[in-house]
């Protein structure tokens, strides 16, 4: 199982080296949005730093949903989904090398991101442990929430609006944590850092489990 | 509405007719209860009549999102066996879904209202108020999911799925004034807990609660047998089609005809 999964994801990072829409239209676009915040906010430096985390989950929100959405896009376009049907590839693998190629492709988006605005928004970061474990906690959490709604929207004629309306509330958790755990990492608030970070992966593994029992009964009918 | 149309295609029955009736009396005798006999509350003072819709209004909503949830399962067990795809189960869940939206707005509504007396703000970043919008949100995408232009089945299962994900939010809006501190107070009523209020208050609350489960049960009856007569509407439509493109004339085939 564990090749079919290393398999899938490695198809999925292939097609995404060869079409370079996350680092080369998707990264770019979160970065724009990083500073238009900036812009709207008057650059207003002290209010920039106080919102700094919630301002990049909110960056990765919209990256990850435009990745969800390209991840699905690659095998509604082919027909892919009934050639996976009939291949004796376990539905299990496909969730689980979809989410693992989401979750590096969110990766990487948040390796662009990071320094981003660490430098337009001048926040120092005190604990880079916890950054890290809510970056990655955070990443697993918008690649199987990803997975498991696009494959729901997938086919359909309306996914691209239809996505993140399914999408963006599941998220909305992820998104609240994920800020609470980064201002604690950059030293903006005194707070339990670690239980928010702790709380995404709670959300991504109940998510998985969810996602392991009705990804074949979605797929069945794309 | 034409005349091939018989009772059954009708939206009102009998059963119907009887829980409408009896949703106006016992509406009105709930606004009298409300308004003129329960006497104020010695914190919330007159705000506290808001609740008597407020809370019920929450009930119903959780009620009506536990048959979709319940249905959605049927649905997703009957879809493989039956011919009809058991749609019966699909067609409950969506008008309980709808109805539980309609109710969990009001609760929002009024909620804001009384939260503007008794606050001083329409809205706070509450943990109850926020969970409550999310599980609103969630449901518009089960609604919006359902409205989609797909197959019946397909539609309805993938519809299933989002309805049992989507239900996970009813605890977490439930228990969230359990779990976090919030400025919104605890639940009135609670299995296993002594009630927050007594006397004429307490069997108002409990009599709204009578009064709005009537009027929510006859909306999602109603609104049952509309998703039903619309999909009548639809296939008679396309039985109309098929047939008035059979009979039209082959005009390619008989002109060739004639100059042979």
């Amino acid at each position: 199982m564990l090749a079919e999964v290393l398999l899938l994801a490695r198809k999925d990072l292939r097609i995404e080296r060869r079409a370079k829409v996350a680092l080369g239209q998707v990264a770019p676009l979160t970065l724009l949005i990083v500073v238009v915040f900036a812009f709207a906010l008057d650059a207003n430096a002290p209010l920039l730093e106080i919102g700094a985390g919630g301002l990049y989950w909110v960056a990765v929100l919209y990256g990850g949903t435009l990745l969800t959405q390209r991840a699905f896009e690659i095998e509604t376009e082919g027909g892919n989904f009934d050639d996976f049907r009939m291949s004796p590839i376990k539905v299990h693998s496909l969730f689980l090398g979809k989410s693992l190629s989401l979750f590096i492709q969110i990766c990487a988006l948040e390796l662009v991101l990071t320094p981003a605005v660490l430098l337009l928004y001048d926040v120092q970061v005190t604990d880079w442990l916890l950054l890290i474990a809510a970056g990655a906690a955070g990443a697993v959490a918008f690649s199987v929430c990803g997975v498991l709604w696009g494959v729901m929207a997938a086919g359909l004629r309306v996914r691209s609006t239809l996505l993140p309306l399914l999408l963006i509330p599941v998220l909305a958790p992820v998104l609240l944590a994920g800020s609470r755990a980064f201002e604690t990492a950059l030293g903006i608030r005194a707070d339990a850092g670690w239980s928010w970070a702790s709380l995404m992966f709670v959300i991504a593994a109940v998510h998985t489990v969810v996602g392991l029992a009705a990804f074949g009964f979605l797929l069945e009918e794309n | 509405m034409p005349e091939s149309m018989d009772d059954s295609k009708m939206t009102a029955t009998p059963l119907t007719r009887v829980l409408g009736i009896l949703g106006i009396v016992a509406g009105v005798l709930m606004a009298v209860l409300g308004l003129f006999i329960s006497p104020p509350d010695v914190v919330q003072g007159e705000a506290v009549r808001m609740l008597y819709l407020h809370v019920p209004s929450i009930w119903i909503a959780y009620g009506s999102f536990v048959l979709t949830s319940i249905s959605s399962l049927l649905f997703l067990v009957r879809s493989r066996r039956r011919e009809d795809g058991g749609r019966h189960y699909d067609r409950i869940a969506g008008s309980a879904a709808e109805v539980g939206v309609v109710f969990t707005g009001l609760t929002l509504i009024t909620g804001m209202l009384w939260g503007k007396v008794t606050w001083g703000t329409y809205w706070q970043w509450d943990a109850r108020l926020t969970t409550t919008v999310l599980l609103f949100v969630t449901y518009l995408g089960y609604l919006a999911l359902r409205r989609l232009p797909a197959d019946p089945i397909v539609r309805g299962r993938r519809a299933a799925v989002m309805a049992l994900i989507s239900f996970i939010n009813v605890p977490i809006v439930h228990y969230s004034v359990d779990w976090w501190r919030t400025l919104h107070q605890k639940a009135s009523l609670s299995v296993g807990r002594r009630p927050e209020i007594t006397g004429e208050m307490y069997w108002t609350l409990l009599y709204s609660a009578l009064t709005v489960t009537i009027v929510g049960a006859w909306l999602i009856v109603h609104r049952y047998r509309v998703i039903r007569l619309e999909e009548i509407r639809d296939e008679e439509n396309l039985k109309m089609l098929i047939s008035s493109r059979r009979h039209e004339r082959p005009t390619g085939s008989a002109a060739d005809g004639e100059v042979s």
